[in-house]
């Protein structure tokens, strides 16, 4: 009886504001396998999908960056923990979209989880080892503090539709900016099911968003939005990079170029955790506490 | 009022300094691979002083191809200075910090007359914060792996360095030292209305030993700023300037691995609340906009004061830019000198006749002004609203604008309403509001109780269409690094 059943399909859609909309374009586009098997229509988002995620990071960016670090981290672990539990949906998803066998997606979902970890423990560590006190030659006080630059649009990997996604958007948020994902246009469904983690995870919606479609006609718009304050181009080919880039100009947007990456399970390092914060230094007197000099 | 009274308390016999201690040379070359060099095309301009319009000299102007010969020179230089142990270049660093010390009076002068600002800063802001600058560098040119980029982090390769002329060999320090100390070579362009003391720079270097070619100066103009920014030899770009330029540089760019680090303009604002001493406070705005002439890209242009205490404030500030002398930049009374250039001047007029014209009630310090040279009397607007051009322009000059709130939050509101994010002052007495209230704004440097403070291991930089990336501190070295 159970052979007989017929298995209920997903409708994918996207991630804007913690809400799951469809485009309000109306359109979707086949998504295939690496095999050319049918897998789902995905949304296929337009500028004005683009401008609606921008608004929901703007609107979530005062509250996340706000929260404390260590609750940060808190969140960014609950969402390890929402992966480890749907970890055979992903393994499935990724062998599909990659054309992987079932142990080489298990290895890549492992990897991505276990690198969802990684940033999670870092979103209180951070700021100690990028900012500090300046032994300034005066009687003042001189700290400086690393900020998130605040709305970042990312343009995922092509590739590698899960560990590199993961790998690209946990850094962006765990310092407090918040995201506007631009999915991998041939497989964006694991991006698509991120949300529905994220949105089970306690993170306040707005935080990450997720469109997926076509990658040039979604960037263009984030490119050239002003209230976009930077740009990871990680999925952008040589192109469409140089162009995003130009458009970001228009509001000295902070762009991250693409960098080839051999192997996403290699140590990330920090710079995609550096490449979004701004270094606040704050200057504040000492003042002297007059002229009797030191008890000892 | 009791300004008439206040001021003729104040009366200075003239003070000035000697400018025998500077002998300028009529007429100096390009400094390409070592060398003073004319331009290829034979061109030079003038520089004047604008506290007199005297021509000072006649400088050679760099053009594309003086850009590319420089570039050429550079990246040879590259190959042995990258390669010397870190120690070494220390060496020379801290070499051209002594010299800049012994020298400093002789380029305080120098740079006063040039640049026209007062004697008073260029001898104990500029020149000590030179010399710092490349003492602090030099430290880090042995210890790069200590800086926290991982080990052993290498060099960009050849940086094109672009300067504006407010403060130009603090500028020159700014971008030049890190570079060395990180391994780099370096081709830097001047401002038009002021080369003097770059060149005179490229003497120290002679006077250094540094090896040809790892420092080229090109006098010249936008046009040889845009050919070093697009040269594909050159792989880092450090400019400081106005945001427009800064986005052309961001444009030409794209697409290349050239890294970029940009230090652009600024609205400042200088928030005072009810419970701030106000003494204090209207010394801190008075540095905080009329610092060289308000000329300045982190100046606090936006005073916002908590409304219950603007009469009073706002009378004391009068009362003490009444007391502000005007005049003679070479005077060591002087606290107001001469606007850069005639260029400047109209841009300030321009920009101020817009602030009365859209409403806005303008106040200039009663001060008479020299009949030769290029002036302007610290002025400041009240009855301005965000939407006026006075509070969202940058103006660059001794200019203040004037706005009030109500609340801390309304504060916070209105100072991070600006394209630009590059510096901002609180003023209370309250420990717990400076804290708040820093952490809310999104500028890249806070001044709280002070204003217009400077540090060379301090880091440097804008949130925003102020630009980005760090100069100053152990973060002013990843601009140079491959990391």
């Amino acid at each position: 009886m159970s052979d007989a059943r017929l298995s209920v399909f997903k409708t994918y859609k996207l991630y804007v504001g913690g809400k799951f909309p469809r485009s309000e374009s109306g359109r979707v586009y086949e998504v295939t396998s690496r095999k050319g098997e049918w897998l789902a229509n995905a949304p296929q988002s337009s500028r004005k999908d683009a401008r609606d995620a921008v608004v929901a990071a703007r609107k979530a960016f005062g509250g996340w960056a706000g929260k404390t670090a260590y609750l940060r981290g808190q969140i960014l672990y609950r969402v390890a923990e929402m992966l480890e539990g749907r970890r055979e949906q992903f393994v499935r998803e990724v062998a599909d979209a990659e054309g992987l066998s079932k142990p080489k997606a298990a290895a890549q979902v492992d990897a991505a989880i276990d690198r969802w970890v990684w940033y999670a423990g870092w979103t209180d560590k951070i700021a100690q080892i990028t900012g500090g006190a300046n032994p300034v030659a005066g009687p003042y006080f001189n700290l400086s503090s690393p900020e998130p630059t605040g709305v970042v649009t990312v343009v995922a990997p092509q590739d590698s539709s899960f560990l590199g996604l993961v790998s690209v958007i946990a850094p962006v948020i765990a310092t407090g900016n918040t995201a506007v994902v631009v999915a991998s246009e041939a497989a964006p469904l694991p991006a698509l099911s991120l949300g529905e983690v994220l949105a089970t995870s306690d993170l306040p919606g707005g935080v990450v968003n997720i469109l997926s479609g076509r990658t040039a006609e979604i960037a263009a718009p984030l490119a050239a939005h002003q209230d976009v304050n930077a740009l990871d181009l990680c999925g952008a080919d040589e192109v469409l990079a140089k162009d995003l880039e130009v458009a970001a100009a228009d509001n000295l947007k902070r762009v991250l170029r693409p960098q080839p990456v051999d192997d996403w399970t290699a140590d990330p390092g920090t710079h995609r955790l550096t490449a979004f914060l701004e270094t606040k230094t704050v200057w504040h007197p000492t003042g002297s506490l007059g002229a009797s000099g030191s008890a000892y | 009022m009791t300004i008439e009274k206040q001021t003729s308390v104040f009366e200075y016999a003239p003070a000035p300094e000697s400018r025998s201690v500077v002998d300028i040379a009529p007429s100096y070359g390009l400094f390409i691979d070592g060398e003073f060099t004319d331009a290829a095309d034979g061109k030079v301009f003038k520089t004047v002083s604008p506290a007199t319009e005297e021509v000072l000299s006649e400088v050679a102007q760099a053009g594309a191809e003086d850009v590319d010969r420089a570039v050429k020179a550079a990246r040879k230089a590259f190959e042995k200075w990258s390669a010397l142990p870190g120690a070494e270049r220390a060496k020379y660093l801290f070499r051209i910090a002594r010299i800049i010390q012994e020298r400093s009076r002789e380029l305080a002068v120098l740079e006063t007359l040039d640049n026209g600002k007062p004697i008073k800063e260029t001898r104990d802001a500029d020149l000590p914060l030179v010399a710092a600058h490349f003492f602090y560098y030099a430290g880090w040119a042995d210890k790069l792996d200590h800086a926290g980029y991982g080990a052993n982090p290498r060099p960009l390769g050849v940086a094109g360095q672009v300067i504006p002329w407010n403060f130009p060999l603090l500028m020159l320090a700014w971008k030049i030292a890190p570079a060395l100390a990180t391994g780099n070579t370096v081709v830097l362009k001047p401002a038009e209305t002021t080369p003097l003391s770059a060149l005179f720079f490229a003497d120290i270097c002679r006077q250094a030993g540094l090896p040809k070619g790892v420092v080229n100066i090109l006098p010249g103009y936008g046009d040889a700023g845009a050919a070093i920014v697009a040269h594909d030899g050159v792989d880092k770009v450090a400019f400081t300037g106005s945001t427009a330029v800064g986005k052309e540089i961001a444009r030409t760019v794209a697409g290349t691995d050239k890294k970029v680090t940009l230090e652009l303009g600024g609205k400042g604002a200088n928030i005072v609340f009810d419970d701030a001493p106000i003494d204090q406070a209207v010394e801190g705005i008075v540095s905080g906009i009329f610092f060289n002439q308000g000329q300045v890209c982190c100046a606090g242009s936006r005073l916002l004061v908590q409304e219950s205490i603007q009469d009073e404030l706002l009378d004391s500030l009068k009362r003490r830019l009444s007391t502000l002398r005007l005049g003679d930049p070479l005077d060591k009374n002087t606290d107001i000198g001469a606007i850069n250039s005639s260029e400047q001047l109209a841009r300030i007029t321009s920009l101020v006749e817009t602030g009365e014209a859209e409403g806005a009630e303008r106040w200039s310090a009663p001060c008479e002004l020299p009949s030769s040279g290029y002036w302007f009397a610290p002025t400041l607007f009240t009855n301005v609203t965000q939407a006026h051009t006075v509070a969202r322009d940058e103006i660059f000059g001794p200019v203040l604008s004037v706005l009030t709130f109500r609340t801390p939050e309304e504060a916070v509101a209105k100072a991070n309403n600006s394209a630009y994010g590059l510096s901002a002052g609180i003023w209370t007495e309250k420990g717990s509001r400076i804290l708040a209230v820093a952490d809310r704004l999104r500028a890249g440097v806070v001044w709280a109780n002070t204003f217009n403070k400077f540090d060379p291991t301090s880091p440097f930089g804008g949130y925003k269409e102020s630009g980005f990336g760090r100069e100053g501190g152990r973060h002013g070295l990843e601009g140079y690094l491959d990391v």
